[in-house]
């Protein structure tokens, strides 16, 4: 399953037209807390949080997620979705919350 | 880069400013654009890539300011953090996970959740750290090239 294949269900809104939806994700992660996302992430996860600033991608950058999830609606700093355009992570949005992205993302059989 | 592929060392030594979360990443994301070029296995670069990252923050949240310095090797990769302070007081307890001496402000970022150093350890082939209070902490990390 692409990024792209997760607009329409997870009821996204992409913020980074520039970045590339045709990654694979390959498992998920829910979590607010980037120490534990350091320890425990993998590359090509698609990440949901409400976390907006500019580490996040710095992190997912380096775990080579397949895209950032912000849920709840959270605001994003410009400079974040800038760093994001960058370093090529997909930056979407969805009003729904955490608990609800990542059981729909399950449900879509990303394990 | 001509330096690296012509000789078999290559050495860069970087600064952190205390504070400076911003910044925080470009000497890691740095580290993983340079080692792929050279080569490297990706999960030796990725390894790495977390620990640097994990020690540039630590610089930035916790110290007075200090350096990363990466030295390549034919067969290994050795990176030293070394800050200007304050220090450990007890590096045991440092050491585990879950124990943290970070402010409300850093935890807000999600930081400071005492994953940093067991982190850099687990990610690493080696790993020392010496500290002393109102001298500053080296942190000494070894990454082999070869499984």
């Amino acid at each position: 399953m692409t990024v792209a294949q997760l607009i329409e269900p997870l009821e996204l809104t992409l913020l980074t037209p520039q970045t590339s939806l045709e990654r694979e994700v390959t498992g998920g992660c829910v979590c607010d807390l980037l120490s534990f996302v350091m320890a425990r992430g993998d590359a090509g996860m698609a990440w949901i949080t409400v976390q907006t600033h500019l580490n996040v991608i710095a992190v997912a950058s380096l775990h080579e997620f397949s895209c950032v999830i912000v849920a709840e609606g959270s605001a994003v700093e410009p400079e974040t979705l800038a760093k994001a355009t960058e370093e090529d992570i997909p930056v979407l949005r969805s009003a729904l919350s955490e608990y609800t992205l990542s059981g729909r993302l399950y449900a879509l059989g990303v394990r | 880069m001509e330096r690296i592929e012509k000789e078999t060392t290559y050495q860069e030594t970087r600064k952190v400013e205390k504070g400076d979360f911003a910044a925080a990443g470009q000497i890691s994301a740095s580290y993983k654009n340079m080692l792929k070029r050279l080569g490297v296995d990706s999960k030796v670069v990725r390894r790495l890539a977390i620990a640097s990252y994990e020690a540039e923050i630590n610089l930035a949240i916790h110290t007075f300011g200090g350096s990363m310095t990466i030295t390549v090797y034919p067969d290994h990769i050795v990176l030293v953090v070394k800050d200007t302070g304050p220090g450990i007081a007890d590096i045991g307890l440092a050491m585990q996970e879950g124990y943290s001496t970070a402010s409300e402000q850093v935890r807000m970022l999600g930081f400071g959740a005492g994953m940093g150093l067991p982190n850099m350890k687990r990610c690493s082939d080696t790993f020392e750290i010496t500290s002393e209070l109102g001298i500053g902490t080296t942190i000494e990390m070894g990454f082999l090239l070869t499984p």
